[in-house]
């Protein structure tokens, strides 16, 4: 609280012109990113996520508002301003983007080539990074041999080279498997902690943003639906964009339209106590789990379930009233189809 | 037939041949280097947007390709003269073979830095490489392979045009074979001037593939 924000985008605006049209891509945005967040930026696609990101890094130029990091204001630098700034900012993409005719160590040699620094200081700089990443033994490789989580370990090598305050994620992890994902994910958990460098990441899975972020954005349609600690907008999702990516995930299930559902979200401080055994113990009713998705979060049990009530008033509304004395966020759904 | 001074003929027109190739491809290599980077740059979408000017090198380009090679030999006789001093001879043809070679190896060398994938050259622009470490150190060296493979066709084209040279005595084995197979009936010597220029073709296009894959890393 009352720190400074290292990133500040001030009413920022991005509308492609072209010869007929004008698409507003984003517009009114304002966010604030403290130094050591992980902060997700999360939208379905084509919300304008990864238009937001480039303006970041001024990849994009606004076309209005601006882009505030430290005390530089990257909409008045020249370009060769620009271009020191963005040796402070690392960069990693979804197809990794690496020099596909660069071994890994010359890979992760280029931003430091870029930075003026000698040859044999980048040879072990990137040593050092490999290390940290875990891919040692792949100094000499060339990408085309490695898998795509091994790629996306060097783009991560490559986009720390020169030591950046802030590293942009743009769906770093959507062309790879879970496993990898998780990996990946860790990583970046493990360098924001080591490093202390500030993490954007830009991605359309809830599951990303819940594995690693602390702060999230919700953005639809070109514009900012929602902002906050990602336990707060999770688990009490305010907007219809925020609602439609908290509840998107369950899979049809039509058949128990018309009866009594419940959503019920763990914050966190019911995670050791087993609520709904006991709840079952506790009204001797059956209910059912239409759906469910829990997990660990920064050592907190958090997630969601929907539980379908049984018929009878009197006992769903027991069970109701007894989450609801246990502390659990219960909210009843109207027609809930899934 | 094939005795010792139709011999050392065929030899020295093999290599004026090559000798012609080799130095029109340099000369040609350095003058059309910067106008494929600048058409790539210049383009639209390109790395430094400036539509008047890539459209005025896009049909200067254009209008050097359609030319047919034989007229050009011709019309730039002028030129030759005032820089290689005269108009025959394979020092003469390479004027020619270069103003014939540039605009045509411009469009390969285009063609081959386009491939590169535009998310390597927006990691680069991330970095905050320049303008000119982007074309130096990411457009050209990723591009290397499909450039060498573009080098390949252009001397073969080269090889070609040169023979054709040989209608205004341009030297090597296309005037031979069109002074002696041609205006005096010899067929054997014509056939066998076809014969070595086949040869050639095909030993610098298999040296120039062999090149490009030795030196692709994209392949494991």
């Amino acid at each position: 609280m009352g720190t400074t924000p290292l990133i500040k985008l001030v009413d920022l605006e991005k509308k492609y012109i072209s010869q007929n049209n004008a698409v507003t891509a984003l517009s009114g945005i304002n966010l604030d990113i403290i130094k050591g967040d992980i902060f997700g930026i999360i939208g379905m696609s084509g919300a304008g996520k990864s238009t937001l990101v480039r303006c970041i890094n001024f990849l994009e130029k606004p076309t209005g508002g601006t882009v505030i990091i430290g005390n530089k204001d990257l909409s008045l630098l020249s370009d060769k301003e620009l271009r020191n700034v963005r040796q402070d900012i690392g960069m990693i993409f979804q197809q990794f983007n690496l020099l596909m005719q660069r071994n890994v160590e010359d890979n992760i040699c280029f931003p430091l080539e870029i930075s003026g620094m000698s040859k044999s200081e980048g040879k072990n700089r990137a040593s050092e990074l490999l290390e940290l990443v875990g891919l040692s033994d792949k100094i000499k490789s060339y990408p085309s041999q490695l898998s795509g989580g091994q790629k996306q370990r060097v783009a991560i090598a490559r986009a720390l080279a020169t030591n950046p305050d802030i590293l942009l994620c743009d769906e770093a992890t959507s062309a790879l498997d879970p496993t990898t994902t998780r990996s990946i994910l860790g990583l970046l958990k493990d360098i924001n902690k080591k490093l202390g460098i500030t993490i954007i990441i830009i991605t359309h899975e809830m599951a990303v943003v819940e594995e690693i972020c602390n702060q999230v954005a919700i953005i639809d349609n070109g514009r900012l639906a929602e902002t906050g600690k990602v336990e707060e907008v999770f688990s009490k999702p305010k907007t219809d964009a925020a609602k439609k990516l908290v509840y998107h995930s369950s899979n049809a299930v039509n058949e128990m339209t018309g009866k009594r559902c419940i959503r019920i979200v763990f914050d966190g401080k019911s995670s050791f106590e087993p609520v709904i055994a006991n709840m079952v113990l506790e009204c001797r009713a059956q209910v059912n789990i239409l759906f469910a998705d829990t997990r660990d979060i920064n050592g907190q049990a958090f997630g969601q379930m929907v539980l379908q009530l049984p018929e009878d008033e009197i006992i769903s509304d027991k069970i109701i009233h007894y989450l609801k004395s246990k502390n659990v966020n219960v909210e009843e759904l109207v027609d809930y189809v899934g | 037939m094939l005795d010792n001074t139709t011999m050392t003929m065929l030899f020295e027109g093999t290599i004026d041949t090559l000798y012609m190739t080799f130095v029109s491809t340099i000369f040609a290599y350095i003058f059309a280097f910067p106008i494929g980077i600048a058409l790539v740059v210049t383009k639209k979408d390109g790395l430094r947007p400036m539509g008047l000017f890539n459209k005025i090198l896009d049909v200067t380009v254009n209008m050097g390709r359609s030319i047919p090679f034989l007229i050009l030999l011709i019309a730039v006789i002028p030129l030759t003269k005032l820089i290689a001093g005269k108009s025959y001879g394979s020092t003469a043809t390479i004027v020619p073979l270069v103003i014939a070679a540039t605009p045509f190896i411009a469009r390969l060398i285009e063609s081959s830095l386009q491939e590169v994938d535009n998310g390597v050259i927006e990691a680069a622009q991330s970095m905050g490489a320049s303008l000119s470490t982007i074309v130096f150190k990411v457009l050209v060296p990723e591009a290397k392979t499909s450039l060498i493979v573009g080098g390949t066709i252009a001397i073969g084209t080269i090889l070609g045009y040169s023979a054709m040279a040989g209608v205004v005595g341009g030297g090597g084995l296309g005037d031979i074979a069109i002074q002696y197979g041609y205006y005096r009936y010899q067929k054997e010597i014509m056939l066998i001037t076809v014969i070595l220029l086949v040869i050639l073709v095909q030993i610098l296009q298999s040296i120039g593939m062999k090149i490009a894959r030795k030196t692709d890393k994209r392949v494991i």
